[in-house]
Formats: structure tokens, sequence, C-alpha cells
């Protein structure tokens, strides 16, 4: 007998042979090495009064349990092309799911349900759609097809998503250069999930049928930060149109990334920018480790095609297994099988992701195509076995495996086991061929899990409800003036005007550019004052403070109005904004008074400097010089506040 | 064939492909004033305009491109598709029922072309496993494919080729007969198979689908799966439709053919019986009758093929200030039979009546049913109804108009004399007149009522 592998250290080694470093320790020269290749489809909602096809309002939701009626469907798959079903479509008829759609009668009709078919297309989100393909640059379709592209995870009842393209080919500036983008979409947002447990998968249908637009690029970014810009500068430049949703969920992405000699692979749903660099750096990493269980393994079955698990029910009582674990699962009524996986010794615990090794691969497969919850399996080279070594002995005795193999069980209810042990089989045998196919769910640590294969090519077809729409130059010519200047041209404006760099995060995100340049251009205030005011006073007020719906951008506009026609000093504005975000009915005059200010004439002011001057004279102790006019001004800083400048007083303070 | 090369490209669309030559199926470079494009040509729809060509892009999606936009266009490579469903050998299982599917037109199984989203019907029995393998668990099909019509063209001249086959396999032995049709007239067709095909051996089920069958959600494989096992192992040997119970997959119903109606214009659910409750309900474990007066299966070979229809039957639809002319010019062209939809308890104004006069003096049979779908035709309750029966209008208790339709056209295929028309027409034949109205038979639950709320959001729909 080999030693046995010692789970950790395996793991260890493994993660080094793959070559893995922190992404603080990964540079462009880390990446090159990988292959790192990655894309981005960024989705959008758009800010519309009602869904795409049907009338329902939208943006109303509803809480998880809060719905009127239920229904059930199941997605059958269709054949493909060629008379086969596609990967997706076999995996999630295996799993013989039952979709439950929870309606609510306020914001879901029949139409959602598919038992409507689709009314005429919202118009006022296909020029939202054309407006941001012109910001993109893409070519402008002459006809829209409203195509069907089918997911049969449930998330659509109908069984397919209604989507058009509006336009392809553009591009968008980065610091590096141009990415290209390969088409806009518009489309139909999906269900929000409640539930996926068992056979039972649950979804509301408050969100679905909202209008959406996607944004593809080409998997032109070499590194994970570029990955995370580009993302950026795409939710940016759709929020700059101002006709856009915002908060959580409005805006969501999916992170394609592949590394040399690996797949794409699709990180689904990730819902902050800031997450892309990790999950992507992972990723890249977990393929690599992919492709190196792929070399060793090859090493030792030379012919693939040959290699066969071999299985056998654990019989727990007659085996005489102690561990409670078992025991457990066998008063659940659940089944046990145990798998010898030939020449898998070391694979099981080798590294793929920081905190996951393959085996992690396996209990994901289990979970999602034979709905075996979580914990689902345990194995020969777990760090922490839930079955005892005496146990594991008395399995293996069973198995008979010989040197170099690896054994793990897994459990469920009977009419599972089947298609579990399919799943095993299948996913080791993908291990040969290196990285499959697949969607994954990205985790907060910035792993994924798996979630779906990846969706064939052949699932877009026509929909055969709705007619083409015909886009004539009139009617792009008519949206065109309303397309805002491209958010590179507002980086590049307020770079000029020398507003901080770190202000830009924060006035992209809540497109605060046009208010800025109009309080800049209209009442002539200075542009780094303007631009601090929002990108530093109001960002922090705004994670200090709560508002009410009645609090609008336009709203600080009219405060920058108010302090040029009162001829006050514009530092009062930064003090009195504060109340403005939390009272935004209150009017200007009362925020004033609230922040005790009174107007005093500048002289005044002035008046009292040779006497605090002779006051300090008197008392101070220390010889610093700097401490005088430091004083002064603290003295005079709160009636001085809007009534001079303060720049000026101190100024005056220092030389008068 | 010189067109096919540009297959449903017509007028300035078509133009601008022979000028560039550019094929449907090939692969084009398109320059046009908004950028280039790219591409496969893919036919266009005949209802669709001549203004744009389509391309299939390599992400798959479809667009249109204007041709006003075309300054160049190239072919760069040729690809035609073809699509056929694929043929896999029905297995036939010892043991289990023969069933016959006989098509009419409507598709029930199919696939996609996936390039031109056009719908090709899965029919043959090899076909049909192809699409939806769990029917061999269920019987040993065949299948028959009498007529390609759309739903609204099927009529009289399908309708008794239809009892006639039914006829003849009934004769050759088989254990249950499904109807593939299209869901809109089916109801029209379910009550004239219940008048040409009576006290049949073995079950009789039209099934359809409310949602093609090229959409993964679509009620068309479980709506088959229910209507083979009603066919061939259902007891209820009758005529019915066989379709959704719930809008969700969960079960279906057996309806009567002489009592059902189509109710919606778009839900899976959308068959419901009139007056009655359904036969049975049907899952893939079996039908489970709801009522219990059905006809049972028997072994025996016999059933009551009666082929026969009248064309010149009209249905006249009463509305307030209905002129007296829509009466007179049915008669003046020559029609033997009427059935009015009166209003409430089967009711039409005053105006009319010289014109119902004149029609029964001339011969034609005129017959009130109402348009409230449930409920009797009450005429005594009122001097009017007294007033129209006197003039020769016969009231016909519950029958749907829909059936009383197909009833007079069948009755009328047959014979003229008035008595003889007046008591077959009230002769019920499978309960397309009930003796009495059950209290279930009538529910149609408002929405907003807090009980019905409960129920709604407990009970799947
Ligand atoms: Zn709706």
């Amino acid at each position: 007998m080999k030693q046995p592998i010692d789970p950790i250290a395996n793991y260890e080694a493994t993660r080094r042979a793959v070559g893995y470093v922190p992404r603080a320790r990964a540079d462009q020269a880390t990446y090159d090495a990988l292959g790192f290749m990655s894309g981005l489809e960024v989705h959008q909602q758009l800010l519309t009064g009602q869904k795409l096809f049907c009338r329902c309002p939208a943006g109303i939701y509803q809480g998880p349990d809060d719905y009127d009626a239920e229904i059930i469907r199941h997605m059958r798959p269709t054949l493909s092309e060629l008379g086969e079903y596609d990967g997706t479509a076999l995996m999630e008829f295996k799993t013989r799911k039952q979709i439950v759609y929870r309606i609510k009668s306020r914001t879901a009709c029949t139409y959602e349900v598919d038992d409507t078919p689709p009314f005429p297309l919202n118009r006022q989100a296909l020029d939202i759609a054309i407006e941001i393909a012109l910001l993109s640059r893409l070519k402008i379709v002459g006809e829209v097809h409203i195509t069907r592209k089918q997911y049969l995870d449930g998330s659509i009842p109908t069984g397919f998503q209604r989507t058009a393209i509006i336009g392809v080919e553009g591009e968008i500036p980065l610091k590096r250069g141009p990415v290209r983008l390969i088409q806009l979409s518009l489309e139909e947002d999906s269900c929000r999930e409640v539930s996926d447990i068992g056979h039972v998968r649950t979804y509301r249908t408050d969100r679905l049928g909202m209008p959406l637009i996607e944004t593809v690029t080409y998997p032109d970014m070499k590194n994970p930060d570029e990955v995370r810009e580009a993302c950026d500068y795409i939710r940016f430049l759709n929020r700059s149109t101002g006709k856009v949703r915002t908060g959580i969920g409005a805006g969501r992405q999916d992170v394609n990334v592949s590394c040399r000699g690996g797949t794409r692979v699709e990180i689904k749903g990730v819902s902050h920018t800031a997450w892309i660099p990790e999950l992507t750096h992972n990723e890249c990493f977990r393929q690599w480790a992919l492709l190196e269980i792929r070399r060793e393994l090859l090493a030792r079955v030379p012919d693939p095609a040959a290699w066969k698990p071999s299985s056998v029910r654990v019989r727990v009582l007659t085996w005489g297994l102690r561990s409670p674990a078992l025991r457990a699962l066998r008063e659940r009524g659940q089944i046990m099988v145990a798998v010898n996986l030939p020449g898998f010794a070391g694979a099981l615990s080798h590294f793929t992701q920081p905190g996951q090794c393959f085996a992690d691969e396996l209990a994901g497969r289990l979970k999602v195509i034979a709905c075996l919850e979580r914990p689902n399996m345990d194995h020969s080279e777990a760090a922490v076995p839930a079955i005892s070594a005496g146990d594991w002995a008395r399995i293996k005795q069973e198995l008979t495996p010989s040197d170099g193999d690896a054994q793990l069980v897994f459990w469920g209810p009977e009419e599972d086991i089947k298609t579990a042990l399919e799943t095993v089989e299948e996913r080791c045998r993908m291990a040969f061929a290196g990285v499959p196919n697949e969607t994954r769910q990205p985790l907060a640590d910035g792993t994924t899990v798996f979630e779906r294969v990846l969706p064939g090519a052949d699932r877009m077809y026509p929909d055969t409800d709705s007619k083409p729409i015909p886009l004539e130059d009139a009617h792009i010519e008519r949206i065109r003036p309303s397309v805002p200047t491209e958010v590179s041209a507002r980086y590049q404006q307020m770079k000029t005007w020398g507003v901080p760099e770190n202000c830009y995060a924060y006035i992209f995100t809540r497109n605060l550019f046009p208010v800025i340049e109009r309080v800049v251009s209209e009442l002539g205030f200075g542009p780094v004052f303007v631009g601090t005011v929002f990108g530093q006073t109001l960002k922090h007020i705004e994670g200090h403070h709560q508002t009410t719906p009645d609090f609008t951008y336009n709203k600080v506009y009219g405060l920058f109005k108010y302090v040029k026609e009162q001829g006050l000093a514009p530092e009062i504005i930064r003090a009195m904004l504060p109340v403005l975000y939390q009272h935004p009915k209150m009017d200007f005059e009362s925020i004033l008074t609230s922040i005790n200010f009174k107007r005093v004439a500048e002289d005044e002011i002035l008046s009292k400097v040779p006497f605090l001057k002779e006051k300090i004279r008197s008392t101070r102790v220390s010889t610093d010089p700097s401490i005088e006019p430091h004083w002064i001004m603290g003295q005079l800083r709160t009636s001085a506040l809007g009534n001079i400048g303060l720049t000026g007083l101190s100024k005056t303070i220092e030389h008068g | 064939m010189a067109d096919d090369i540009f297959q449903g490209y017509k007028g300035a669309g078509l133009e601008v492909l022979k000028k560039f030559n550019v094929r449907v199926w090939g692969q084009a470079e398109v320059e046009t004033t908004r950028g280039p494009f790219q591409g496969t040509v893919l036919p266009r729809a005949d209802q669709d305009d001549d203004r744009h060509i389509v391309l299939k892009i390599a992400t798959g999606y479809n667009i249109g491109v204007d041709i006003a936009t075309i300054t160049a266009m190239r072919e760069t490579g040729y690809k035609k598709a073809n699509y056929k469903i694929p043929e896999k050998q029905f297995p036939v299982t010892p043991g289990l029922p023969a069933v016959k599917l006989l098509g009419t037109g409507g598709t029930i199984a199919s696939r996609l072309d996936y390039r031109t989203g056009a719908v090709i019907p899965a029919f043959t029995p090899g076909e049909l496993y192809g699409a939806v393998p769990e029917l061999a668990d269920i019987c040993n099909l065949t299948t028959e494919k009498l007529f390609a019509v759309f739903s609204e063209n099927m009529g009289p001249e399908q309708y008794k080729a239809l009892a006639v086959a039914i006829g003849r396999e009934i004769e050759n032995g088989i254990d249950g007969i499904v109807i593939g049709h299209g869901t809109d007239t089916m109801h029209y067709t379910a009550a004239a198979l219940t008048f040409m095909v009576q006290d049949p051996p073995v079950p009789i089920v039209m099934v359809g689908s409310q949602r093609s069958s090229d959409r993964p959600s679509s009620d068309a494989a479980l709506n088959l799966m229910h209507a083979t096992t009603a066919a061939g192992h259902g007891g209820i040997a009758e005529v019915m439709v066989c379709m959704f119970g719930p809008t969700s997959d969960e079960y279906g119903f057996l309806h009567r053919g002489t009592r059902v109606r189509k109710m919606h214009s778009s839900y899976r659910s959308t068959f419901r019986t009139i007056g009655d409750t359904p036969l049975a309900t049907v899952t893939r474990a079996g039908v489970k009758p709801i009522k219990q007066d059905f006809k049972p299966r028997r072994r025996d070979r016999k059933a009551v093929i009666r082929p026969f229809f009248e064309e010149k039957v009209a249905m006249i639809y009463y509305y307030t200030n209905m002129q007296p002319d829509m009466i007179d010019s049915l008669v003046e062209h020559g029609y033997k039979g009427i059935i009015i939809i009166g209003t409430g308890l089967g009711h039409v104004n005053k105006p009319l009546y010289p014109a119902i006069e004149r029609a029964v003096a001339k011969g034609v049979h005129v017959f009130m049913t109402v348009q409230t779908l449930w409920g009797y035709v009450h005429m005594f309750v009122y001097d009017t109804g007294r007033d129209l029966m006197a003039k020769g209008v016969v009231p016909l208790e519950n029958m749907l108009p829909e059936v009383a339709y197909i009833k007079l056209g069948w009755v009328l295929g047959q014979t003229r004399d008035r008595d003889e028309v007046r008591r077959m027409m009230l002769a019920p034949i499978n309960d397309d007149i009930t003796p009495r109205e059950p209290y279930n038979g009538y529910l149609v639950y408002q929405g907003g009522v807090p009980e019905v709320e409960e129920f709604v959001r407990k009970v799947h729909k």
C-alpha cells in the first residue's frame, strides 16, 4: 500500500503546483502566463412605468411569501437543430424540477405566467435602449426582431426569454484603449428565486418581464482590474442617461472568464463590480488547476475512454458501520452509495480555489443536477471526514480499490440515486477533458460554485408571437439629441477642472455630472468646489444620514442657486446640505435658521480681528506664529460662515 | 426553382438581393450607412414588409437590415439548413393498449426550425416518440394523418371523414382513439363526433395544445400523455375533450363532447364543461371519474356511425336592435335551419317576429339557445317567449349554441320533416341536453372576495 493521501498537505502541494498567488501578489505577467481572458454581459434595468411585453407596473416588488396564487410548471427540453437535446436541456430534464411561480395580482398578469401572448413591445423601453446603444457607439439595426432564448431552469415561465438586438459592434474607451462591444439587446427580466430545495424550485414573478438591456463585450480584458474598469464604465454609461433603474438588483453582470487551454465559464449575476477582480482571478486559477488535474490524471489513466468507476450500495447494519452520520442518514430513509474512482487519488483534495478542492466540483453538481441537498457526500480525502476511519476501511473493502484510486460516498433519496451516480461519473470523465462548460454562482469570498451547464448555441429562435419592428433613420435621429455626452468625455472634463479623482466613482454612479455641469456653467461656481460638494460632502452625508423620497439632486442645484442669489459665501453650502438631505421639504431660509446662521456684514466681522489679535497676544504662551491666525479663525468661523469667504478671511487675518 | 433561393423576399428587398447576388442561406457582409453588418441571410416571412433583409448574426440573434441604408452586399459563403424530426422506431410493448392517433392538421407535438422559427409538426409514431418518449410507456401508438387543415377550416367534410375513420378503427379492434385537433373549434368537432359516432365501445379523445410544443413550458406533451392514457387505459367510452384542468402542469380534464367549450383565448385551462361537472380528471397514473354515469368501455366492436350534415344551417347571435333583414337574408339564401342565440331566458325583440314567421312559413327550422351559456331557455316565463314559440321557434333547453348548430346540421342532413327534426333535436344524445343542472355546474368565482382569494392562494390555478 502506498502512503494514504494527507488531504491538507496534498491541497497545499497542489496549490503550489498550480502556482496560485493571491491577487495582491499577482501582476500582468501572472495573468499573461495564465492566458487570462474575460468578457462581460452587463444587465441594466430601464426606468419605465410598465413592463416590456405587458402593461403590468415595473419596479414594484414583494416579499418572498407575499403572493396571491401559485402555479406549477415543468420545463421540457425541445429538440435542438440536430435532433439532440443540448447539455443544459438534458441536465434540467434530469433534475425533474417542479417549478412553482408565486403571483401577486398587482405585479403580474396572465402574460408573465404564459397564459397570454405578448402585447406590443414597450416603446419607451425601446427608445431608451436605442439611446444607450448610440452612446455605446453601436450600429443600430434596421429592424428589431424579437427572439426567444431558451432557459430551462424555470426562471421564465414560458421557458424562454424574449430578447431583441438593438445594436451591434460598438466600443467603449478604457485607460488602456478601447474595449469592443459585440451587441446590446433589449430583453425581459427573469423571476427572482425564492428557494430551490430538492425537486422544488420556487420563484416570484414581480421582477419578471421588466425591461432590461444587456451589453455584451468581446473578451478583450486581460486582467481582473480591467474587467472591473470596463464594467464600471458600462454601468456609468447606462446611468449617464438618467433613464435606468438604480438600487439593489437593477444592475447585474455575468462575467465570462477563461485561461489558456480552458473554457469560457460564466459567473452569473455578480451584483457588485467590486467583486469582479477577485472572482475573475480565482476563476482563472480554478481553470488552471483543472488543467493541472487533467495532466495528472492522463498520466495515470492512459485510456480515459475506458475509465469506469465502480459503485456499491452502503449497508450500514450488515457492514456494522458505526458513524453517527451514516446511521442518521439511514434513519431518514436515505440511500448511500460508495463509488471507487480509479486513478483519482490526490485528485479529490486537489486545489481548485481558495478553500475548495476538486471534490467540491462533484458536490456542487450533485446538488444542482441530482437535487441532493448539501452535505451530500464524503470522500477518502476529506479534511474533516463525516465518516470514521474504521467505517471508511470497511466501505473500501467492498469496493476493492487499487493503489491510486479514490473513493467517495454520496447519499440521497432512492429516486435520485441513478442521476447522482451518472452525475459523479460524468463530472469525473470531464476531468480528463479539462474545464467543463458551465455557469457558476459567485460567492462573497471571491470563489464560485457550480450553477448550471452552460446552454448550447442552439437555443435562440424567432418569436412567432411578435412582428419585427422597423427602426427608420428618422426615428433614430429623433432620439439622438437626447444622448448625453460620453462618460469618457465627462471624465476628461472633470480632470481638466481639477476635481479630485476620488470623487469620480460616486459622481458617475449617481449620474451627478449633469447637475455639476449645470451648477458650474449656469451659476458660475468653481468646479472644484462643486465637484467636492457632491463627490465628498454629499457622499459623506449619504453614508451617515437618512433621507426621504423627496430628496433629489435637483434640490442641491436649488441650494447653490439660492446661495448665489442671496449673495452668501459658498462654504455655507456644506453646512446646509446635511439638513437639506434629511429634510428635503424644508425651505432654505429655515435651513439657515436651523444651523443658527445670522447675517453679519463683512466689515463687522473684519472689525473684530484687531481685538482678537490683541487678546491672543496678551495670553499666549507658545511661540509658534501659526497659532495666532488659527485661533482667530476658530473664533470667527461660526459668524463668518456664509457671510464672508473663509479663504479670504484667513488671508486678511494673516496679512492684515 | 428559381424563386426558392430568395425565399419569402419580394419587391424592393428581392431587388436588392438580386442586385448584389446574395441568396437566402448565404453568408453576407452588408455595408450600410449605419455601419457594416454580417450574418446569414434568412428567409423572410410572407406577411412582413419588403424593406428589410433578415440576418442571423454570429451570436444567434436575428436582426433586420433596412435596404434603404444598404450601400453594398457580398456573399462570402452559403449553407442551407435542412431540418427534420428525428425518427425513432416507436417501441411496441406487449400488454400495452393499441391507440390510434388521427391527425387533422393541428400540431400537438412538433419541433422547431431554429433558424426560421418555423414549427415542424411531429406526427408519425417515430417522430412523436422522438419528441415525447414517455408515450411508449403508455401505449402502442399508430398514427394516420386524415387531413391537414387549420382548426378554423374544420367543417362538415372533415367531421364526416373523421366519423368514418373512427368507425373503421373500431371495427379493426383498436383500444382507443386520440384525435389531434386545433383548439379553436375543437368543441364543434367534439359535438359533431358525438352525434356521428354513437355508442362507441372505446374512448374517443380529442386533444390539442394551447402553447405550441416548441416551447419548454408547452402543454402539448402532457396533454398527449393524458389523452393516450385516457384512450388506452381509461374506462369511459365516449367522445371527449382532454385538456389541462388548471393552468398548472398538474392534471387534465375529460370533458363530455356535448358540454365542453373553449372559454379563454389563451389560457391553458381554456376548456370548461358548461352546466355540469367534467367527466373525469386524468393524470399519467390514470383516469379518475368525477361523474358516475359515463358510458363504460365495452369489448364489442359496435358503433353507430351516422356521417350526415346539411351545410345550410346558420347560427345568429341576437343583439339589441337586430333588424329583421338579418333573418330574411338567411332565408333568401336558402338556409334550412337557424339557431338563434337569444338574450336572457331566450328572447329577441319584437321587430324580428314577422321575419321569424316568414322563415318558418318557408320551412326553415328555427331553434332558440341562450347567450348566457349557463342555464336553460325558459320561453314560458314572459309573453314574448310564448309569442315566439307560437311563431314556431323551438327552445333547446340547456343545449350550448355551438352544439345546437352542429346538431341541427346533423339532423337536417337526415330529415326535413318538421316534427322529426324537432323530435331529434330535443332527444338528448350524450347530454347535449341534460334534465337537470347540478349545483356545482356553474362555478365562475370572482376574484377579490376573501374566501375566493384564500382558495386561489391554496389551490394551484
Ligand atoms: Zn403582466
